[in-house]
Parts: structure tokens; C-alpha cells; sequence
């Protein structure tokens, strides 16, 4: 074998060693969660259906079940309000309606705006929160995560609507439809990728800590309003995580246990809808 | 068509169009806004210290007035270079595999893999680098080298983060690859060059740019990213150094919020670490786009 053929092989090698370093931390992290997690679960199973008792997070006992309906809370309303922001501004984009020059500012801006740290969402809200002198509630959680939401929903769905056949749209048009009309041959078209998106953002808010442990509250108290404190179940975990108390730690494996379930759940499902809506589309099903 | 019918739907027309046109409008708004707000807030610090001294002195006490955020941008671009220094010949590998070598199969359970390990939250990273990176940083890494150390460090949050780092670096350079016309591979095999050869000497130079943008993207997650870094970087102020606890800008916004809102030079302070992480990543990510535009122009795609 020559030098050529081994330096081939060499490489060939770093490849499969590189390829199994990224499948083996992905299963160790699936796996541990799963394992601590699981294991918490099947021994107290309880903790998920119990609302926190006093003194929670320094080992007083009860269950996160306020943090699983804060986090639906939260990022429920987030999503929706996210993803119809998110549809006018990628239907906006195209060329119907404005410059390519102008679209192309846009995105890059929504590129920049997907790019942010959410603890910079976070922060934001929270200094619009101080200026009005209110305190952390539902509502400034839902805006935070709206805001993080919205950037990762457009981009999605502007790629789908580009990607919207010119015939389907011209069909449309020769039949004397306006641009509002023509939009919703277009929505049709770009379903799939549209809701892909939505559940991507879906899964983003949900996971998210750094934009609402600020704004939301982080108190251990269930949710009762819109302008009274929650928590969410990253921030729980995210406070449970490095707690003195073995019995506070584990809800944590526990808590991110449904996490884990949760986002994986929305990746499957992110998969069943976008092949469900491709019925629309000729030739894509 | 009746007029009044007519008349509805031109009404529904203009309306929506404006409509859309405002949401458009606002969220380039929406980014001067945070730009600006952020900027005002942190004025209360920026006008009592320069900017020099604020991003230079090593001294943080914030109960006697003393701000230095040296220490801790130090300490972000530690983590964010050992994630990176992990991370990018990882991923560059994996995603020449895929594109180049995979067969069909193998590729389509990859992304799908890859898509599983972009969506999982952080805090389960850093719940699971509690879990396991801890105590092998702890037990195995540091004694190894002969340091004692409690394995919340700079080193630990560094691999984590390149695990975190590996899903969107792949994916990207991955499809830049894939964008590739066929014939640049043809021709250079059809010139007896291996496969390896090919993918060195003619992939990468034409993917260079779009593996550059994944890169600078992935740069740009691991330097704002905040909560897996803070449950394992271990929260101390100090200058860097691979096993010792520190803290970067994120994690430093994350662990002082207890104390901020009884300090308002402090919360001021924060909101300056905010702006200072928005310009940074944002300055990364229209690089990375800008870099990417040129690969797109260069091969027409």
C-alpha cells in the first residue's frame, strides 16, 4: 500500500472515531438522563402529579407539577402569538410584496435575532420590567419567549414559502386573485415546512431557561395569573441541579426526564405533521 | 362580482398587506429597541467608569464599586476556544463522512441523530454534565495530569459546550458540502486523486466558506450559551485557568442575580454584560452570513 492510500485510510479513520464521538455523547446523555431519571420516576412516580410542598427546594418535599404547567403556560401562548408574527413576516418576504433587497436585510437581521443568546431576551424584557416597575410574571415570560421564538419560526417558514413552486403561485394569480388570497395557495404549499418550524420553536421555548428565569419568576408556587409569577421546568432544574440535598437533585433528573421526553415526543411529531401536510402539495406524498 | 364584495376584498388586501408590512418593520425595530434600551441601561455604568477600564480591570466587587469584567470575558473565551478546539475538527470529520463516504442509510439516521441532539435543552446537558463529565473531570482527567481539582471548571464547561456545539457545526458544513456541484468531485477523481484527496485538496477549498460560516455560528452559540456553562463552570470571578472554577459573561449575569436588584450600578453593570454578549454574537453570526453569501456567489447556487 502506498503513502496516498494510507493517508486515505488514516483519514477514513478519524472519521469513523469522529462519527462515534458524537453518536456516543449523544446516547450518554440520552442514556443518563433516562437512566437517573427514569430511575427517580419508577421509585417515586408521584412527584410528577404533586404540587411543591413548603420549603421545596431545600428537601420540603411534594412534586415540579407547577413547573409542568408553568412551562405549558409559558411557552403555549408564546408559540402561538410567535407563529403568527412569524407567518406575516416570511409571507411579507416575498417578492409580492417587497424589494429582494429589502427581504435580504430582513433576514440576515432574523439570522442575527436567531443567533442571540436567549439570555439576552431575558435580559431585555427584564429591563423593560424594572423601567415600568413591575415584577416578573407569566405575561413578561411569554413575551420573552415569544421573542426567541419568532426569529427561529420566520426563518423556517420564509425557507418553506421560497421554496413555494412560481406556477403554484401564477396559477393562482391568472385566476384574478389579490396578494392575500394568492397567500393562502402559498401557506398551503409551504404547510410542512411552516409547521416543522412551529414545532422547532415549540421545542426551543420549552427547553429554554435563560429567557424566562428572570422574567417568569422562579417561585415555587403553582401558576394563578397572568401577571403573577411561574416557574418553568428548565429553571427548576436548573435550581434543583446543584443543590446540597440528594432528594432535590434527584426531582432534577427526574424533571429533565420529562424534558428530554417532551423534546424528543415534538421531534417525532415534527416528522408525522410535516408528512400529514405534504398531502397538499402534488407529488408530495 | 357585486362592488361591495369587490370592495371587501381589496379592503382584506390592503389591510393585510399592511399589516404584514408592520410586523416586518417591527422586528427590525424590535432589534434597535434592544440595541438602544440595553445601551441606556447600562449608561449608569459606563458613565461613572470608561469602557477601557471596565473591560480591563480584573477587579469585581461590585458591594465596593468595583467592576472588571476582564476575568470573566477572559474566562467565556477559555470555554468558548476549548469547546471550539474540540468541536470543529469533530464536526468537520463527521460531516465530510456523511456527504462523502455515508451511504444513504447511514446518512439519513445520522440527521436524524444530529436533529434529536440540536432540540435537547441545555439544562439537560448540564444536568448530564453534572452527571458525567464532572466527576471524570474530577476523578480521572485531573489526577491524570497531577491537578486537584472538584470538576466544576473551566475544562468541564468547555466539553460540554462542544458537545452542544457539534449538532449545528455538523449540519452546516454538512449541507455546504452538499451544495457542492458534482462535477468538482468528478473531475478531480477522473485525475486518479483518492477520495481523501479530493475532499482535501478541492472540497474543502470550495467549501471552505460555508464551513468557516458553521464554524463562526457555532462560535457565536457557545459564547452566549448560558445555563449547562453555569451548573458546571463552578462561578468564581477569577482569571482562568483550565482546572479551576470560573465564570464567563452569561454565567456571571446568571449566578449575580440575587444580588443585582438590590444594587442598581451592579444591575447596571449586567445589562452592560447583555450588550456586551448582543454585539458580540450578532457581529459573529452577519460575519458568518456574509461569509456564507460569498460561497453562494462563487459557485452560483
Amino acid at each position: 500500500m502506498n503513502r496516498r492510500h494510507l493517508e486515505q485510510q488514516v483519514a477514513l479513520c478519524a472519521m469513523y472515531g469522529a462519527l462515534v464521538m458524537v453518536v456516543v455523547s449523544l446516547l450518554l446523555i440520552i442514556g443518563v438522563t433516562v437512566l437517573r431519571g427514569g430511575h427517580v420516576l419508577v421509585t417515586r412516580p408521584e412527584v410528577v402529579v404533586t404540587p411543591p410542598g413548603p420549603r421545596y427546594l431545600l428537601g420540603g418535599g411534594g412534586g415540579f407539577v407547577h413547573a409542568i404547567l408553568g412551562s405549558l403556560y409559558l411557552v403555549l401562548p408564546a408559540t402561538l402569538l410567535a407563529s403568527g408574527i412569524a407567518m406575516g413576516i416570511a409571507l411579507y418576504l416575498q417578492s409580492d410584496y417587497t424589494s429582494r433587497r429589502t427581504a435580504g436585510a430582513i433576514r440576515n437581521l432574523l439570522d442575527a435575532l436567531w443567533g442571540t443568546p436567549s439570555i439576552v431576551y431575558g435580559m431585555f424584557v427584564l429591563t423593560i420590567l424594572i423601567s415600568l416597575q413591575q415584577r416578573a410574571s407569566l405575561l413578561a415570560g411569554i413575551a420573552a419567549l415569544t421573542l426567541l421564538e419568532i426569529p427561529i419560526i420566520a426563518r423556517y417558514a420564509d425557507a418553506a414559502v421560497q421554496a413555494v413552486p412560481p406556477m403554484a403561485k401564477e396559477t393562482s394569480y391568472a385566476l384574478g386573485t389579490t396578494r392575500w388570497e394568492n397567500s393562502q395557495v402559498v401557506i398551503r404549499y409551504a404547510l410542512p415546512g411552516i409547521a416543522t418550524g412551529v414545532l422547532i420553536g415549540l421545542g426551543r421555548g420549552i427547553g429554554d431557561a435563560a429567557s424566562v428565569i428572570f422574567t417568569a419568576g422562579a417561585g415555587n408556587n403553582m401558576p394563578s395569573g397572568l401577571l403573577e409569577g411561574v416557574t418553568a421546568l428548565p429553571v427548576l432544574i436548573f435550581q434543583q441541579a446543584s443543590s446540597f440535598y440528594p432528594s432535590v437533585r434527584e426531582q432534577a433528573y427526574a424533571a429533565s426526564f420529562v424534558l428530554i421526553v417532551i423534546v424528543l415526543v415534538l421531534n417525532v411529531a415534527s416528522r408525522l405533521v410535516t408528512n400529514y401536510f405534504a398531502r397538499y402539495i402534488p407529488g408530495g406524498r | 362580482m357585486p362592488r361591495d364584495a369587490a370592495g371587501l376584498r381589496m379592503r382584506k388586501e390592503a389591510v393585510s398587506s399592511r399589516g404584514m408590512q408592520a410586523l416586518a418593520l417591527g422586528i427590525s425595530v424590535l432589534f434597535l429597541v434592544m440595541l438602544l434600551l440595553l445601551l441606556a441601561k447600562s449608561r449608569p455604568l459606563l458613565s461613572g467608569y470608561s469602557l477601557t477600564e471596565v473591560l480591563l480591570s480584573s477587579h469585581w466587587d461590585p458591594a465596593r464599586g468595583q467592576f472588571g469584567f476582564a476575568p470573566v470575558i477572559l474566562g467565556t473565551f477559555y470555554v468558548t476556544f476549548i469547546a471550539m478546539l474540540i468541536a470543529v475538527p469533530v464536526s468537520l470529520l463527521c460531516a465530510v463522512y456523511l456527504s462523502e463516504y455515508a451511504p444513504g442509510r447511514v446518512r439519513r439516521m445520522f440527521s436524524s441523530f444530529i436533529g434529536v441532539l440540536a432540540g435537547i435543552p441545555s439544562v439537560v446537558f448540564g444536568i448530564c454534565a453534572l452527571l458525567v463529565f464532572v466527576p471524570l473531570v474530577a476523578d480521572y482527567i485531573g489526577p491524570w495530569v497531577g491537578v486537584e481539582t472538584t470538576g466544576l471548571c473551566i475544562l468541564t464547561a468547555g466539553l460540554i459546550l462542544a458537545v452542544m456545539v457539534f449538532p449545528i457545526v455538523i449540519s452546516l458544513s454538512y449541507e455546504s458540502l452538499q451544495a457542492l456541484p458534482i462535477e468538482l468531485r468528478e473531475a478531480s477523481l477522473s485525475m486518479g486523486a483518492t477520495r481523501w484527496e479530493t475532499t482535501r485538496k478541492v472540497l474543502f477549498k470550495a467549501a471552505g466558506p460555508g464551513m468557516l460560516s458553521a464554524i463562526l455560528l457555532g462560535f457565536g452559540r457557545a459564547f452566549g450559551e448560558t445555563m449547562a456553562v453555569a451548573m458546571v463552570v463552578g462561578g468564581k470571578n477569577q482569571m482562568p485557568s483550565l482546572f479551576a472554577a470560573g465564570q464567563t459573561l452569561p454565567s456571571l449575569i446568571v449566578s449575580s442575580f440575587g444580588e443585582m436588584m438590590s444594587l442598581p450600578l451592579e444591575q447596571s453593570a449586567l445589562v452592560f454584560v447583555a450588550l456586551f454578549l448582543f454585539v458580540v454574537v450578532t457581529v459573529f453570526n452577519l460575519l458568518a452570513r456574509w461569509v456564507e453569501k460569498r460561497l453562494q456567489a462563487r459557485w452560483k447556487i
